[in-house]
């Protein structure tokens, strides 16, 4: 499945980690261990490191760039992000990774109905923006 | 949407002002590009919330930026740091991580940004203009800067505000534009008893409710009759911005955009509306707290965003002398912490028992003891919200007074806060 390219970095793989609510990533992913560490968040305690994570939006604090940047740094980011939309202050994080030179993941555009077509599935993420079931 | 860039940016871009001006156009270019915006447009000021320390990364981004000789362009107060360095407290980071979050508040100091280390920069002298256009980060910022002041910004993220900062410049996108400003939604409270209206626990569980319902639409709040006040629209905006990705709410007759609900509309109301009823609100309370009713509090913290001197004064009321059982964080910016000084009404609380945290807050790096399912009590709906995850304590949310009685006994009093519930 095609989708539109934010951020190069592909190509990426790993299990697809579909996020059941939107998500905060400061205040909601730990920095240093890269689980989800909202208590209210339906998926608390899974990792999102060396997944592909499917964020159907995202909420609360401005420095969410900060916490992706600082996953990335750690080498405990995702693999790869699908989003439904531009979100700046996320994709934020990825930019400045790669000026500061760092290898980051890939982020890409899904249309909001395919949300959940990859749940439970190995997701593959190729340069071009392609999404496919593995 | 291709972006276009004007002479003097592109100077930028290509380095004229330095490596550290190049590599923050290029940022704010990239940003420019992947929200679609077709120009950028000069800002009046930033506040800036890169400067707390959340791993080394940030560290290193901004000693790269310093390296490269990058200076703001523009008015740049600092939102708070890692550290506390004009209060009373111990933050318990040590070693390399004490140094790594030093070396990042000295980087952002370097590039002229004002050391005012506070969520609250709108009451520290820092009120831009109605509908002039800023880049602003921290989220209860964005939203108390576009809602109360009626100045135009995005939410901005970590390294994009300091880039805006440094080129004087911000992606013409979003909420900077007046036909994104629009309300979408009527945020109808005319159900809701005044006198509920006129508490103090109102705002911030009226605030959750609403970033939840809302999401990251703009609405109009109606059926408020009289203006609860500056510190309760700050409290729901902070709330707001962390249940939701509010940046911009409007209060019918209260907020500048909205002298009323139409007009809010950009002239016409709202097709869509929530009627807000008692029993929404008794949920949306009820959410805010996670602990199950607990028999003891091991601390209360209160100052999500900031206290401000009016805050200061109702916590003197009640608490009224009287010695605190458990220990009460207050957290505020050096701005009130300096003026207490100043008029000697800090130590008197500290006598009490209060702890006064500045530059910093007790949900942002560790100050509170370690206690194994520990429980907070907070009147903060945002405390509410990222206590659990990043303290590892259990909250039970109420009002200030019952917060206060609470520290006084060590047992959590809460009052019955719904009129007529």
């Amino acid at each position: 499945m095609k989708a539109e390219l934010f951020v190069p970095g592909g190509p990426a793989r790993g299990p697809a980690l579909v996020l059941d609510q939107p998500i905060s990533f400061w205040g909601g992913v730990d920095p240093a261990t890269g689980r989800i560490s909202d208590v209210r968040h339906p998926q608390y305690g899974q990792p999102v490191t060396g997944t592909v994570l499917f964020v159907p939006a995202t909420i609360g604090s401005s420095s969410a760039s900060a916490v992706l940047m600082e996953l990335v740094h750690r080498e405990r980011a995702p693999a790869a992000i699908v989003l439904h939309a531009p979100d700046a202050i996320l994709l934020l994080g990825l930019v400045v990774a790669r000026e500061m030179g760092w290898p980051a993941p890939p982020a890409v555009k899904l249309d909001r109905a395919f949300h959940w077509r990859f749940r439970g599935r190995q997701v593959c993420v190729d340069e071009a923006g392609v999404i496919d079931a593995l | 949407m291709v972006l276009a860039l004007n002479p003097e940016e592109r100077a930028m871009a290509a380095g004229e002002r330095g490596a550290g001006t190049a590599m923050a156009m290029r940022i704010v270019a990239e940003s420019a590009r992947l929200l679609g915006a077709a120009r950028l447009i000069p800002i009046a000021s930033a506040h800036i919330d890169g400067a707390l320390y959340h791993g080394d990364s940030g560290t290193l981004f901004a000693e790269r930026l310093v390296d490269g000789k990058a200076k703001v362009a523009v008015r740049a107060t600092l939102n708070v740091g890692a550290l506390d360095l004009a209060g009373g407290c111990r933050v318990r980071l040590e070693g390399r991580q004490r140094a790594m979050a030093q070396r990042m508040m000295q980087a952002y100091r370097a590039m002229g940004c004002e050391p005012t280390w506070t969520c609250a920069p709108y009451q520290a002298g820092h009120r831009p203009a109605i509908g002039s256009d800023v880049a602003w980060g921290e989220s209860n910022a964005v939203a108390f800067c576009n809602s109360v002041l009626g100045a135009r910004t995005n939410r901005y993220g970590d390294f994009l505000d300091i880039a805006c900062a440094i080129t004087g410049r911000a992606p013409d996108v979003g909420l900077h534009r007046p036909e994104n400003r629009r309300a979408e939604i009527v945020f109808d409270l005319s159900r809701l008893p005044n006198a509920y209206l006129e508490s103090e626990i109102a705002w911030p569980v009226l605030g959750s409710l609403y970033g939840r319902e809302i999401g990251e639409a703009v609405g109009v709040v109606a059926g408020v009759a009289a203006h609860p006040g500056e510190d309760a629209l700050k409290g729901f905006g902070a709330a707001a911005a962390s249940s939701g990705a509010v940046g911009l709410f409007h209060v019918a007759g209260i907020t500048p955009e909205a002298p009323d609900v139409a007009t809010a509309g950009g002239g016409e109301t709202p097709g869509r509306r929530i009627i807000v009823t008692r029993e929404m609100v008794a949920n949306a309370q009820q959410r805010l707290s996670t602990a199950q009713a607990p028999e003891r509090i091991d601390a209360v913290a209160i100052g999500s965003p900031h206290l401000s001197l009016d805050e200061i004064a109702r916590l003197e009321q009640l608490i009224a002398g009287r010695r605190l059982r458990v220990p009460l964080y207050a957290c505020t910016g050096r701005h009130v912490v300096e003026a207490l000084d100043r008029q000697a009404r800090r130590k008197p609380l500290e006598a009490s028992g209060v702890t006064f945290v500045a530059d910093t807050c007790v949900v942002v790096t560790p100050i509170m003891a370690d206690i194994p399912s520990g429980v907070l009590m907070t009147n903060s709906g945002k405390f509410a919200h990222y206590a659990p995850g990043n303290t590892g304590y259990d909250v039970l949310y109420g009002s200030l007074d019952d917060c206060v009685e609470s520290a006084v006994s060590g047992r959590p009093r809460l009052g019955d806060e719904m009129p007529g519930r």
